[in-house]
């Protein structure tokens, strides 16, 4: 699904915190978000996705206004992997994957054994299945984490927001929650703080001051200059000589 | 949390168990008419009830008869409603507010459905033309109001706080809401009431099932299964908000009007209750948490689990506040929250170690 927004603007309490931001996920592209602390990209998924309403602009899926839809409608096609998230409740993994299905349930379409399957895979596709009936509270961070983007997966999105996914994790769970997404055959959006990351996504956009100050191919956007106005760092590229790839060293600018 | 730990998971109990729970129901009531100041065998309440629901035509003495029948199943049957809808406004509003300690007696909600009953009754508000159940139904949900305003001032004015802040908020909230509304009542009571209308009224507010008659069954019984209708048909609306709001929106749970919805469904009930024995504390609170601990947090299985854990507790306050002190009967209020006290201080003292 093609997920686009015009013109969105958001504020709290007369602080704007997103002004006429414009952009573009086309069908099956993973989208990175890069920015400063505070530079909007948390209120940008949240618009994204549903969760607040925009004070000016809109959102389209599949060119169709968000605001036209209903909540359980957004859910069924627009998964989001919020920041923070937790609960006192005593409750396993498996119960917590299996709220991905809540939008599809109803009293008449109860829990059914394809649920369970769905339930399953996703922690499967996040590297959670050997922990499937361990209990919320007894999770490290990172563990947590990979959870929540299991219950997302559980939502069968075709377009999935992630908000900083890969903070609390180890390397290698960084790496292949990377690897999982890039590899998901549907719309991504997520936010990134690790620019060497941000340049596997197939775009990125630059979030300064609550605007969307650039965007497009990763080589293209985060040059030399970008990173000193926007990142306030000095950056210089060097070549992998394993793949050949393009990888970024970062230095305070004095 | 070792015990959470060594404990096997909910989720095999399945549902299996459920088949019991209008057994138990029935055994309970039961045991709520057979015992009392004068014992009543077991086999003569039976035979009342064949009398009275099968039209069967067995020789009971009379005065056993109309115990039985005029006093305390009625009083059992009210018992048992009122307990399954106190304890479920507690599942909701702790899973809407994501709060371990609210509950409709805590958050202001009963004593502000006393004050609109009392309003009704003493001052003669609104001229007859309202109940008393729905004087105490604006009365709750004007107190929930006022609790839920001073809660989102106090957090806002720390700065949005959510979690910690939010919870401890809301809970001061609910004890000045709770002060401002028995103050209102003892004023009204005060200026408006005779001595004996005062007496009876206090008793009353501490909770009371004496009064109760069949009457009051036609009210308690439907407004019982409106409650426990609208929490299984919200289950999952209910699991939803198990990670917060911002989770159960991006679930496809439409946040404002399931919530409020609720909200207003469990405050009309609890009113209704009110209006008939008074406010009772600790119910909504104490059922809860305690069959979370059996039969985990899930409301598919919490909601019956707790609908019938209610009715049984209450039914066994009465029981225990009409034989506990001879010759006497303690305002049932007394029994549970000599109970719920306790263990309201279990869970403050858990919720800080974890």
């Amino acid at each position: 699904m093609r997920l686009s927004a015009e013109q969105l603007a958001w504020s709290v309490h007369g602080t704007s915190l997103l002004t006429d931001v414009n952009l573009t996920v086309e069908p099956g592209q993973t989208f990175g978000l890069v920015g400063p602390n505070g530079s909007g990209k948390t209120s940008l998924l949240r618009l994204l996705a549903g969760l607040n309403k925009p004070k000016a602009g809109r959102v389209l899926i599949d060119h169709q206004p968000m605001h036209t839809l209903k909540q359980r409608a957004i859910a069924q096609s627009i998964a989001l992997v919020e920041q923070q998230a937790d609960t006192t409740d005593r409750i396993t993994v498996r119960q917590v994957v299996s709220l991905g299905r809540t939008p599809f349930l109803s009293a008449l379409r109860p829990w059914s054994k394809e649920d369970d399957a769905i339930v399953i895979q996703a922690l499967r596709d996040v590297d959670m299945v050997h922990m499937t009936d361990r209990l919320w509270h007894t999770l490290s961070g990172g563990e947590r984490q990979r959870v929540h983007i299991a219950r997302a997966l559980a939502q069968q999105p075709k377009i999935l927001l992630l908000d900083e996914p890969t903070n609390h994790l180890d390397i290698r769970h960084q790496l292949s929650i990377l690897e999982l997404v890039r590899q998901l055959p549907i719309t991504v959006m997520i936010s990134l703080h690790d620019l060497n990351h941000a340049m596997e996504c197939d775009r990125i956009g630059v979030m300064d001051g609550g605007r969307l100050i650039d965007s497009g191919l990763p080589q293209e956007v985060l040059t030399a200059a970008r990173l000193r106005q926007t990142f306030g760092v000095h950056a210089h590229v060097v070549d992998d000589p394993v793949d050949g790839k393009q990888i970024m060293r970062f230095r305070n600018s004095v | 949390m070792s015990i959470a730990l060594t404990r096997p998971t909910a989720s095999r109990l399945g549902l299996r168990w459920l088949w019991v729970t209008p057994l138990v129901l029935v055994t309970a009531l039961i045991a709520g008419t057979a015992i009392g100041e004068t014992p009543i065998p077991v086999d003569t309440i039976l035979k009342v009830l064949a009398n009275q629901l099968l039209g069967a035509d067995y020789a009971v003495d009379r005065i056993d008869a109309g115990i039985i029948w005029n006093y305390r199943l009625s009083r059992a049957v009210v018992a048992a409603c009122c307990g399954t809808s106190l304890a479920l406004a507690g599942v909701v509003l702790q899973a809407l507010l994501r709060n371990p300690l609210a509950d409709p007696y805590l958050m202001g909600i009963s004593a502000g459905a006393s004050t609109g009953a009392v309003a009704v009754a003493v001052a003669g508000l609104g001229a007859g033309a309202l109940s008393l159940s729905l004087g105490a139904f604006v009365g709750a949900l004007l107190a929930f109001g006022i609790v839920v305003m001073l809660a989102h001032a106090a957090n806002s004015g720390v700065g949005g706080g959510r979690g910690v802040q939010a919870a401890g908020a809301i809970i001061l909230a609910g004890i000045a809401g709770s002060q401002l509304f028995n103050a209102l009542t003892a004023f009204i009571i005060t200026k408006s009431a005779s001595a004996e209308q005062a007496r009876g009224i206090m008793f009353w507010l501490m909770g009371n099932l004496s009064g109760v008659r069949w009457a009051d069954v036609s009210l308690a019984v439907p407004a019982a299964l409106f409650g426990l209708l609208v929490c299984l048909w919200h289950r999952r609306s209910l699991d939803a908000f198990t990670f917060g709001v911002d989770s159960a929106a991006s679930m496809g749970i439409a946040v404002r009007p399931v919530r409020g919805m609720l909200i207003i469904a469990m405050a009309l009930v609890t009113a209704v209750m009110v209006s008939i024995v008074g406010a009772i504390g600790f119910v909504g609170l104490v059922i809860p948490h305690a069959m979370r601990f059996i039969v985990g947090s899930r409301h598919t299985r919490l909601v019956p689990a707790t609908a019938l854990a209610g009715a049984v507790f209450l039914i066994g306050s009465d029981i225990l506040s009409r034989v506990l002190v001879s010759g006497q009967v303690l305002p049932i209020g007394v029994i549970t929250s000599l109970i719920g006290a306790p263990a309201f201080a279990l869970i403050l003292v858990r919720g800080k170690r974890s």
